[in-house]
């Protein structure tokens, strides 16, 4: 690609992360060549997949309570997953150069343990660990723990900013001739740390949260963000110029924190049949059952007696707000606004139910054949929507497969994508500086 | 309960060794000896001469006397998992520390990578700092036993919120679940007073806040159903354990009546090795140690073979403790478990096998099917 102004950084790479999603109804679990969801073999081969595929990271998600609609378990979805860091610490043993990051929260683990597990899995794993901080905070997740329901909604970043500080004066107190102690509104804590520090410093912090304090908390503290704006090129580049501002407001370079929105990507030998394909997609990922519980979530009941193939409910929601629906990208909006709309939309354009609820599936992600979608991803790079994407694969173990063995190769040929590992740590493999903390040491030791 | 003539070997591999001053006479540097290499070779070793399990000591504090550097347990047990494929790992979580509900997927997500061979040995003893690094009341003496009993009743529990067959991946119906094969398993601890939070802090020392656990656990139910829990007798209830460790063989018939399926005795060794006597070296590390260390069992390879033969029926097995794992670890693989394998006195672990049934322990039916089946 040449050198033109008006490409403000020409030069960029991609960044691929992958993550293994398990709990949503992205994850077609119907398909012949799905793969057990629960099985360390599906993990181990799609952590070997992206490492053959010089990803910089594996990832994986957190949900501390199982969902559930209307009181009672969701059973549409692939349910159940390990535990995070210790799933990761098996595949650190059965990889060399991915970076495994661990989504944990805040609310519901201790700074002492967390900091501690981290800092084992980046000691064991050649300093590739990372933390996705997540800011759980809800009273119905609480129930699974010793402190319950806890803390205000509105103390979720106040109790993450001294959590992570607290966590990251741990990391940094190893060998230091007094006990850590962290205090805050939040917490009051005093450990003695056992864990050295690592090859890369100590782990990498992501963060995931779209709110204006969510952003915030990011720019202040994380070094990675992982974003949900991964399909709309404008939409993205308005999230990266907001979170760039962030950064610089906070004191640091624009380019210290990363940008990793999460994607997914449909590819095939052309984009005819790609756009083909994706509507097959999403046709396995809202089945008639899912159809029916997506409307359900929307309208505050059980209307899984419903024909998915027949019109909308004539009555209105029988709900003001979307409530405890975890893992529901609408709760909180006006469930009477949104069924008028869809109402009106599948009056319009006769719809069936399930019609229109895969019609208001926002389109995510990528499609269209290797070479088309690696120019659209070099065109966010490049233009500073993101640095990479972290993508979610429909179908797993073998949902990489595709990506590794014919968009990889795309991008290398266009000069926008490693050839090779140039490191060993996950650090390096994103570009980042040394860990805040270690910076403001440094500096103040000049 | 009859005791087999076979004895399971099990292992402790923390660290540099059981013994506290090993790690001062251990020539590596901290990060060497905490790495990745050291505690694949370790466990390798254990494996390829037939180790039944290895234990992996841990504490979220650094002990009094002691090296300050540890990894956590679950997450060392997690690494070596795919790494081999016929030892048990059996890491120490204590129950006063982790939170229930993380115990319980952590072991469980451990029981997955090991294709069945996980177990929890669980932490016993009051942990002196744990509450100030948690920030929240911690229980201790008489309240610890208490404590124990239920957070390893509710881990249990969550080992059983998921039937086996509760994937049902079912097209017809679009369910991945069957959702009556998952269960809450509401639980309500014992204890007094206000739940851990910021308003705990005014809580007496030791003593335990109540705590309850909603359920089902977020891991589908393991290869082995329920994964061994070994812990120390008088610490667990007899019949919440799988296996009681014992001092001396002499509370081995009290630890059965307590209801423990299995019973293993303890024994740390340092033995004669590298041209030196063992009761030298222990000798040595003693005045290393600069506190008093309990009594090792000290000889040649030739005499523990003859004490460890001379356990068959009497415990079900003996977990060694080297004092130094570099220095006692070669005799134990090249001296002490060939000798036990000629003379046909330990298992040999089948590459595949659960933990479970090396040690001749049945896989638990899920307690909802069983209760099912007996309507
Ligand atoms: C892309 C993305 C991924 C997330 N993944 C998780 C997750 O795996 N587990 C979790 O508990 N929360 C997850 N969250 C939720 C956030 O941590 C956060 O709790 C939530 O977005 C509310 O914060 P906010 O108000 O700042 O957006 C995710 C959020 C985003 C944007």
């Amino acid at each position: 690609m040449p050198d033109t102004p008006d490409v403000p950084r020409p030069h960029a790479h991609v960044h691929l992360g992958v993550f293994f999603q398990g709990v949503n109804h992205t994850t077609i679990w119907s398909d012949p060549a799905s793969g057990s969801q629960t099985d360390f073999e599906t993990f181990r081969r799609v952590a070997q997949t992206a490492e053959r595929g010089l990803f910089d990271a594996f990832f994986l998600g957190e949900g501390l309570r199982l969902r559930e609609q209307n009181g009672r378990l969701h059973d549409l979805d692939v349910v159940g997953r390990p535990d995070a860091i210790t799933q990761l610490a098996a595949l650190a043993a059965v990889t060399t150069h991915i970076g495994l990051v661990a989504t944990q929260n805040v609310t519901y683990n201790d700074p002492a343990d967390l900091a501690r597990r981290l800092a084992s899995l980046d000691v064991l794993s050649g300093g590739r660990a990372a933390w996705n901080i997540v800011t759980t905070d809800n009273a119905w997740t609480g129930e699974n723990f010793r402190r319950g329901g806890w803390l205000d909604h509105s103390q979720r970043y106040t109790r993450a900013a001294e959590f992570v500080r607290a966590v990251q004066a741990i990391w940094d107190g190893w060998d230091a001739p007094e006990p850590v102690r962290a205090t805050g509104g939040t917490l009051d804590i005093e450990v003695t740390p056992t864990v050295p520090r690592t090859a890369q410093g100590h782990p990498v912090l992501f963060q995931a949260g779209d709110s204006p304090d969510g952003r915030d908390f990011a720019a202040g503290h994380a070094e990675v963000i992982f974003s949900a704006h991964g399909t709309d090129f404008d939409d993205a580049l308005a999230f990266a110029t907001d979170v760039r501002a962030r950064t610089v407001a906070a004191g640091r370079p624009e380019d210290d924190l990363k940008i990793l929105p999460g994607t997914q990507f449909v590819l095939a030998a052309t984009d005819a049949e790609a756009r083909d394909k994706a509507r097959w997609v999403k046709e396995q990922q809202v089945t008639p059952a899912t159809a029916l519980s997506l409307l359900g979530q929307v309208w505050g009941e059980d209307l899984s007696h419903y024909d998915p193939d027949g019109p909308l409910p004539a009555h209105d929601p029988v709900i003001e707000v979307i409530g405890e629906t975890r893992g529901s990208p609408r709760r909180g909006k006006r469930p009477h606004e949104i069924a008028q709309a869809w109402r009106a939309r599948a009056e319009a354009e006769h719809l069936t139910i399930r019609q229109l609820v895969i019609a208001q599936e926002r389109e995510r992600g990528f499609v269209g054949s290797p070479s088309t979608v690696a120019d659209e991803l070099v065109r966010w790079v490049r233009h500073g929507a993101s640095d990479g994407f972290n993508i979610t694969p429909w179908l797993v173990p073998s949902g990489l497969d595709d990506v590794v063995d014919l968009l990889v190769p795309a991008l290398q040929e266009r000069g926008a994508y490693r050839t090779a590992y140039t490191g060993t740590t996950l650090r390096e493999h994103l570009g980042l500086r040394a860990p805040l903390t270690h910076r403001v040491a440094a500096a103040a030791q000049v | 309960m009859s005791t087999s003539s076979v004895l399971h070997v099990g292992l402790e591999v923390d660290g540099a060794g059981a013994h506290p001053a090993a790690w001062r006479a251990a020539a590596r540097s901290s990060s060497d000896a905490l790495g990745p290499a050291r505690l694949r070779d370790v466990v390798a070793a254990a494996e390829n001469a037939g180790v039944t399990f290895v234990t992996f000591d841990d504490s979220l504090v650094p002990p009094a006397a002691g090296p300050a550097g540890r990894l956590d347990a679950v997450t060392r047990a997690a690494y070596v998992a795919p790494l081999t494929s016929r030892i048990g790992l059996v890491p120490l979580v204590h129950p006063a520390v982790t939170e229930p509900f993380h115990v319980a997927s952590q072991l469980a997500a451990l029981d997955h990578a090991s294709l069945g061979r996980g177990g929890w040995f669980v932490g016993a003893g009051d942990v002196p700092g744990a509450r100030r690094a948690l920030d929240r009341p911690v229980a201790a003496g008489a309240d610890l036993l208490d404590e124990t009993a239920d957070v390893v009743t509710v881990v249990r529990d969550l080992w059983d919120s998921w039937e086996d067959d509760a994937v049902v991946r079912d097209s017809a119906t679009g369910r991945y679940v069957d959702r009556d094969r998952l269960h809450y398993v509401d639980f309500a601890s014992g204890g007094e007073g206000l739940p851990a939070g910021p308003s705990s802090r005014g809580t007496a020392d030791g003593v335990r806040a109540p705590f309850t656990v909603k359920g089902p656990s977020i891991v589908p139910r393991s290869p082995q159903g329920q994964l061994v829990v070994v812990g120390r007798a008088g610490t667990v209830p007899g019949g919440l354990l799988d296996v009681a460790l014992v001092a001396t063989t002499d509370a081995a018939a009290r630890a059965r009546e307590d209801g423990a399926p299995l019973v293993v005795v303890d024994l740390a060794v340092t033995l004669d090795a590298a041209g030196r006597l063992g009761a030298d070296r222990r000798a040595e590390l003693d005045g290393l140690a600069g506190v008093p260390v309990p009594a090792t069992w000290t000889g040649s390879a030739v005499d523990l073979v003859d004490v460890l033969l001379g356990l068959r029926g009497v415990v079900d097995g003996v977990r060694l403790l080297p004092s130094e794992l570099d220095v006692d670890l070669p005799v134990l693989v090249r001296d002490v478990l060939p000798a036990l394998r000629v003379a046909r006195a330990v298992p040999t672990p089948r590459p595949g096998a659960t933990l479970r049934d090396t040690l001749g322990l049945p896989r638990p039916t899920n307690r909802h099917v069983a209760a099912a089946a007996t309507v």
